[in-house]
């Protein structure tokens, strides 16, 4: 009898402490941006969702500074067809549900157009509201597939599937001896959804995977196991679809467990240089495939990473540069489709649903068109990590 | 073969830091009878004062983990004085465990408050190299908290056996009237045990993020959940059952990422502990008590 209760309490334990494992936590920052003091002045109201806390809030942060600094410019040199634009962001910790309800406070502020959300799943659960409110939105760096389901959700970057296999044809084109073993987070879409497209593209194209592994957000602290097994699988070549953060980790257990393959990530990857205390010497070589690099030597990169540095004292990341070309097309589409603020939310976005695939921006990202369905066309670029900074990798 | 030996180290390795945080909660609920769900929070604490101290202001390391222990130390006298004597009495036993969980709730939150809720990279307090023997590598801090862990069982085990306050703490264990009785001051023994517990969760969290470097809020959460199954699994109340329950616990968790399923691994852990729960419902070491009517 002793024994039931006591069950019955370890279960109540267990489930508790469940829920205390699954639930981050919260603190909320909101902030305000923008010229415009009364609401008498006209002005294009363009709001922003992405976490600005939170194990990701590089990304974030990164997105609403590029897209403030293009704002600024936009305004100092007389605003959209002559309106001025008030930028506001709002934090979503990287959360669904904390992304619906930075959403909502940004519908009170008479948001008109949405530039976000910045990750997949907080983008794929404010893309149903903005579909229902029939608002246009361009998330910069929403990949996955789902962020532009809707006909008035469109991508400044690639998406998963694309990285995919963009990744796999780099692989065929320069490494095809590669013996190479892929690491993923199999809980989130991002990962699973790139790992997928490589491992199918890469079977097409004739490379030689040789070992697949995964982990997921519950156990994303101890890789041994999952590094022992790529390491007996002899893999010259580790491909890691995932974010900086566990990528880190994953370095330094690497490295204390002497396995140095070549490592190769996708945009997520991009950050692991910004993180508070990390190493940067493990992430020497480390090579990733983005549409931007920091290092860049044509004019409109150059002022962008001067302005960004001096403004915000790091080094833009691609993030930034995806929400910096995204409000530059926004400027073009809108007057593409000569519009003005005084348009109601769902008239612009009709207009801009057809402006933005007649126009091209020439922007950080290379030069984008756009698709109906949402998807960009561009070109991506190899970059390396050498001596802690990222350089481009030619050819 | 080399694999599964190699397999079997990191097993250790991540079993022994289990096993230091799972005294912790044996200790407490044989002496206090309260689960005390905060102490995987506890960790994160003293990861963050040995961050703070080490990274931060750029003082020596031991100064760092020693700062971790005080710090767990008197936080842990604090929880216990502030948080749980007053509802040691309370009528059910269900109010110190949701006063813990609150409590937990607290530590995390003002952590992200504090030192924000982005990831930080903890450098290893350990100094020791990697370490090639035959064609086995293993990491420094792996040899550390194997050696950490039993060391500190041993001393844990001869200071409950052999010194008076250790008694008290037995006393305590086995019936708190009967102790207090017998001149022993039972809220004293119980302060106590949750220094020690908390001054063992310091050097968990110490040892925990310098095996797996990324610092946050919420670090200590799934750590704590896994001892508290390996304190259960042990036969909680005992010390070298924790020790043993940690350790395998670590070893079932790396095999079956390696030769089962990296996605069903936390599934596999928590089957065991049904099944030798079902087979050995106090826990490999726990001790049947009769009760006299």
């Amino acid at each position: 009898m002793k024994m039931k209760k006591w069950t019955g309490l370890l279960l109540a334990g267990c489930m508790a402490a469940g829920a205390l494992a699954g639930c981050g936590g919260s603190s909320t920052g909101s902030t305000q941006t923008g010229g415009g003091e009364g609401s008498e002045e006209l002005t294009w109201k363009i709001g922003m969702i992405g976490p600005l806390t939170g194990p990701v809030a590089i990304y974030g942060t990164d997105v609403k500074n590029a897209g403030q600094i293009a704002v600024d410019e936009i305004n100092a040199a007389g605003g959209i067809n002559g309106y001025q634009i008030e930028y506001r962001a709002e934090d979503d910790e990287h959360d669904a549900e904390k992304a619906m309800n930075a959403y909502n406070t940004l519908k009170d502020w008479g948001m008109q157009i949405l530039a976000g959300a910045v990750t997949s799943t907080p983008s794929t659960a404010v893309e149903a509201l903005t579909a229902e409110d029939n608002m246009f939105q361009l998330t910069p760096s929403g990949s996955s597939k789902a962020c532009i389901e809707e006909a008035n959700a469109f991508a400044v970057c690639f998406n998963d599937p694309q990285q995919g296999t963009k990744s796999a044809e780099y692989f065929a084109e320069h490494f095809p001896d590669a013996v190479i073993g892929t690491l993923y987070d199999s809980s989130t879409e991002y990962s699973a959804g790139i790992e997928a497209n490589f491992e199918s593209k890469g079977a097409a194209l004739g490379l030689d995977i040789a070992d697949v592994e995964s982990f997921t957000a519950d156990n994303n602290t101890d890789f041994t196991a999952q590094l022992n097994k790529l390491k007996s699988a002899g893999c010259t070549y580790v491909f890691m679809p995932i974010y900086y953060q566990e990528a880190s980790v994953i370095l330094q257990q690497a490295a204390n467990m002497g396995f140095t393959p070549d490592f190769f990530g996708c945009d997520g990857m991009d950050g692991i240089l910004d993180i508070e205390g990390f190493d940067t010497s493990l992430a020497e070589g480390l090579m990733l495939l983005t549409p931007f690099a920091a290092d860049a030597e044509d004019e409109l990169t150059v002022n962008f990473v001067e302005n960004f540095r001096s403004a915000y004292e790091k080094t833009p990341n691609q993030f930034g540069a995806d929400q910096y070309d995204g409000i530059y097309a926004l400027k073009l589409a809108i007057e593409k489709a000569d519009l003005t603020p005084e348009a109601s939310v769902s008239d612009i976005c009709e207009a801009l649903k057809t402006a933005i695939t007649q126009i091209e921006v020439d922007g950080l990202t290379g030069t984008i068109t756009w698709a109906a369905s949402g998807e960009p066309d561009k070109e991506p670029k190899a970059v390396m990590i050498k001596d802690g900074a990222y350089v481009s990798i030619e050819g | 073969m080399v694999s599964f030996i190699t397999n079997l180290i990191n097993g250790l390795s991540l079993g022994s830091i289990y096993a230091i945080i799972a005294i912790g909660y044996t200790m407490v609920y044989g002496i206090a009878k309260m689960l005390n769900f905060a102490h995987g929070d506890v960790i994160m604490v003293g990861a963050f004062a040995a961050y703070t101290i080490i990274s931060t202001m750029g003082l020596p390391t031991p100064v760092g983990i020693l700062a971790a222990i005080v710090c767990c130390t008197l936080l842990g006298i604090a929880i216990e004085k502030i948080a749980y004597r007053p509802l040691r009495n309370a009528g059910s036993p269900l109010a110190v465990l949701i006063t813990a969980i609150g409590v937990s709730y607290f530590l995390q939150n003002g952590a992200m408050l504090i030192f924000g809720s982005d990831t930080k990279m903890f450098s290893s307090v350990v100094p020791l190299q990697t370490l090639s023997v035959g064609p086995f590598l293993i990491p420094g801090t792996t040899i550390v908290s194997i050696l950490t862990s039993v060391i500190l069982v041993s001393v844990l085990q001869i200071f409950i056996n052999k010194t008076r306050p250790g008694q008290a703490m037995l006393a305590c264990a086995q019936d708190r009237a009967a102790a207090s009785l017998m001149g022993i001051s039972v809220n004293n023994t119980i302060t106590l045990t949750f220094a020690i517990g908390s001054a063992m969760a310091a050097v968990a969290g110490v040892l925990l993020c310098s095996a797996y470097p990324a610092l946050s809020p919420t670090t200590g959460a799934m750590p704590g959940i896994k001892a508290f199954v390996a304190a259960v699994f042990g036969g909680i109340g005992s010390v070298p059952g924790a020790m043993v329950g940690g350790l395998l616990l670590g070893v079932i968790e790396i095999l079956s990422r390696a030769y089962i399923s990296t996605q069903l691994s936390d599934a596999i852990v928590f089957a065991v502990l049904i099944v030798v729960l079902l087979v050995k419902p106090t826990g490999l070491f726990g001790k049947v008590i009769q009760e006299k009517v």
